[in-house]
């Protein structure tokens, strides 16, 4: 794709620009790195005052996320976060691919082979994303226990595989609109049939575009609270929820610890959001605004 | 590009030799059928998965139901939506999503406007300086939930004691409901204003040169050039990410709920925070989905301001 991976700009300005919004990007920036900065903190460090900006970095509390030393001496245990992360990229990684092969044929058909009411789809697609988690949850919650899906991995993967469906259907239908169709017309022109132009006209020229929703949808799923906290059990819990838990109800909450939890669990979505730049007004909108 | 245009050809020589399908696989892959074939699994799945699941509770609300009891539902009319719309708890609720949805945003349209500024042009190093301003949009809420707790702590939190600096007492979020309300107002705004930069980006990059060119021969000033020609581009932007972002905060739920658990009392408990409670503290589920689909038909009302306004952005492009 020759489309530049940066956000478009108007003009050019120099060095002084740089300082001045070097400043304010820090300054922005700098509860995200006082986070990453705890996460390296012995404990004496994390809680001194005034907030130490030098020191002995350690990688204590990244050991500590993983394995807790036991009270009474002995082993240290497993703290089943090693679980809670894999928990998280299966379940985000099952559902989005599902959601995205689903999600792929559907924007086409709706690119391409437009319905009666396509609008009226699309809408109520949107809607289903728009609405708040929170009423969604209640009869899910109710019907889950019935059927006994509750705390599985069928559950909450089928649940966020509809979840991240209408995301996918707008961000892929919004390539699929974008691309020239003067080349698949001189394929269907040429007789080639509808699946190989689907195949090998229009698919290959969306592959940056596929990938960029994957990783979207991935992060927001990743991301995702609400639904994680009521649906998943111990063995199938994510990451968000807990860190919810180690930090609910404590009195004394060891902030490296937390800290280093999330430096974890944000470092992967800080990288992708730098190499996503281009992409990121798309995903952040479904797709509806393009530039 | 060039490779899947002339590779075109080839494909059709080779579909020729594939022979027609009949019967009822033929019927089904038939041309007119292929719209709607492969549509069906995705309107399949959200059915099941969710729109069920929506009726299901939309059915509900009209029942007198707690999924805590055997008891089966028993129907109540609109009474469940009587008591919603009558409790003046809900509407003190409905007050707290207002303040934090008007301060929220409000702060964001500013904050992201100003960095949009600030970002408009090229320079050294910009496309990693973006990268430390975007990635708060990226992280999730329940961190940043998180990460403002600890900011916040009275003794730990970094701006807890830079605002302890100002003022005689300590910065403590749940003391008074306007510094909690504030608090949540904070974090949400510092997560979404760059959001509403990469919106105005959008509108500056989309003004055309020559309005410009044209304005410097007409020598008008800068304040007269953005009113006349930079601010109509962006205006359309700013309606979208001031309807996107109100439709998002209405919904809050995750920083409210790991931030001040809605307190002190109940002064910053939000609508969603209510419902969740009413829902899976009280089990007052029929009553719970009442107050949801009131917020549902407020959400769908404003979705469909926002295609509206988009629809409006493309056709005026077009023009």
């Amino acid at each position: 794709m020759s489309e530049r991976r940066e956000v478009r700009a108007i003009g050019k300005a120099g060095w002084g620009r740089t300082l001045g919004a070097g400043i304010v990007s820090l300054i922005y920036f700098f509860p995200v790195y006082f986070i990453l900065m705890t996460a390296f903190k012995t404990r004496p460090d994390a809680l001194a005052m005034p907030i130490k900006f030098f020191f002995s970095p350690t990688l204590e509390n990244f050991y500590s996320v993983f394995w807790r030393a036991d009270i009474q001496g002995g082993g240290a245990t497993d703290s089943g976060f090693s679980l809670y992360f894999f928990n998280s990229l299966f379940i985000s990684g099952t559902s989005v691919t599902l959601a995205l092969i689903i999600g792929t044929a559907a924007a086409y058909a709706f690119s391409r082979f437009p319905l009666r009411g396509n609008d009226t789809y699309l809408f109520i697609i949107l809607t289903t994303r728009m609405l708040p988690p929170i009423i969604a949850i209640i009869p899910i919650f109710v019907l889950f226990r019935v059927f006994g899906l509750s705390g599985s991995y069928t559950g909450i993967i089928a649940l966020y595989t509809a979840f991240n469906l209408p995301f996918s259907i707008w961000m892929v239908k919004s390539f699929f609109d974008d691309l020239d169709r003067d080349i698949e017309d001189a394929g269907r022109m040429d007789g080639s049939s509808e699946w190989n132009v689907f195949r090998k006209v229009c698919l290959p020229q969306i592959y940056g575009g596929l990938a960029a929703t994957f990783v979207f949808a991935v992060i927001l799923t990743w991301n995702e609270f609400l639904f994680a906290l009521m649906l998943t059990g111990t063995e199938t819990r994510t990451v968000p929820v807990a860190i919810a838990r180690t930090i609910g109800g404590q009195v004394g909450v060891d902030w490296g610890l937390m800290s280093a939890i999330e430096t974890l669990f944000i470092i992967p979505v800080v990288i992708v959001t730098f190499l996503l730049q281009n992409q990121l007004l798309r995903g952040v909108t479904f797709g509806t605004i393009r530039k | 590009m060039t490779t899947t245009a002339s590779s075109a050809a080839a494909l059709a020589q080779q579909d020729q030799g594939g022979r027609k399908a009949v019967g009822f696989i033929g019927w089904i892959l038939s041309p007119e059928r292929r719209g709607p074939l492969l549509v069906a699994p995705a309107i399949v799945t959200l059915f099941v998965v969710n729109i069920f699941p929506l009726l299901w509770s939309f059915g509900l609300s009209f029942y007198e139901y707690k999924a805590n009891r055997i008891a089966p539902p028993a129907f109540a009319g609109l009474a469940n939506y009587r008591y919603v719309l009558t409790d003046p708890e809900i509407w003190v609720r409905f007050g707290n999503t207002a303040m934090i949805v008007v301060g929220s945003v409000a702060l964001q349209l500013v904050v992201g406007f100003l960095l949009a500024l600030l970002f408009a042009q090229e320079f050294p190093l910009r496309r990693y300086l973006l990268m430390l301003i975007l990635s708060p949009m990226m992280l999730s809420l329940s961190a940043v939930g998180v990460f403002f707790k600890l900011f916040y702590d009275p003794t730990l939190g970094f701006i807890s004691r830079f605002i302890s600096l100002f003022t005689t007492d300590t910065f403590v979020i749940l003391s008074t409901p306007a510094r909690a309300t504030i608090a949540v107002v904070v974090a949400d705004a510092w997560m979404w204003s760059p959001f509403v930069m990469l919106l105005v980006l959008a509108g500056l990059v989309s003004v055309p040169k020559y309005l410009y060119e044209a304005a410097e021969i007409d020598r008008a000033g800068r304040w007269r050039r953005f009113r006349t020609i930079t601010f109509p581009y962006i205006r359309s932007l700013l309606l979208l990410a001031l309807l996107f972002r109100t439709i998002e905060t209405f919904k809050i739920f995750d920083i409210v709920y790991l931030l001040t658990e809605g307190g002190p009392g109940s002064s910053t408990e939000t609508v969603s925070v209510y419902v969740y409670r009413l829902a899976f503290q009280f089990f007052r589920t029929s009553q719970a989905s009442a107050l949801g689909y009131i917020m549902v038909f407020a959400v769908v009302v404003l979705t469909s301001l926002y295609l509206y306004a988009i629809q409006t952005r493309q056709t005026e492009a077009r023009a």
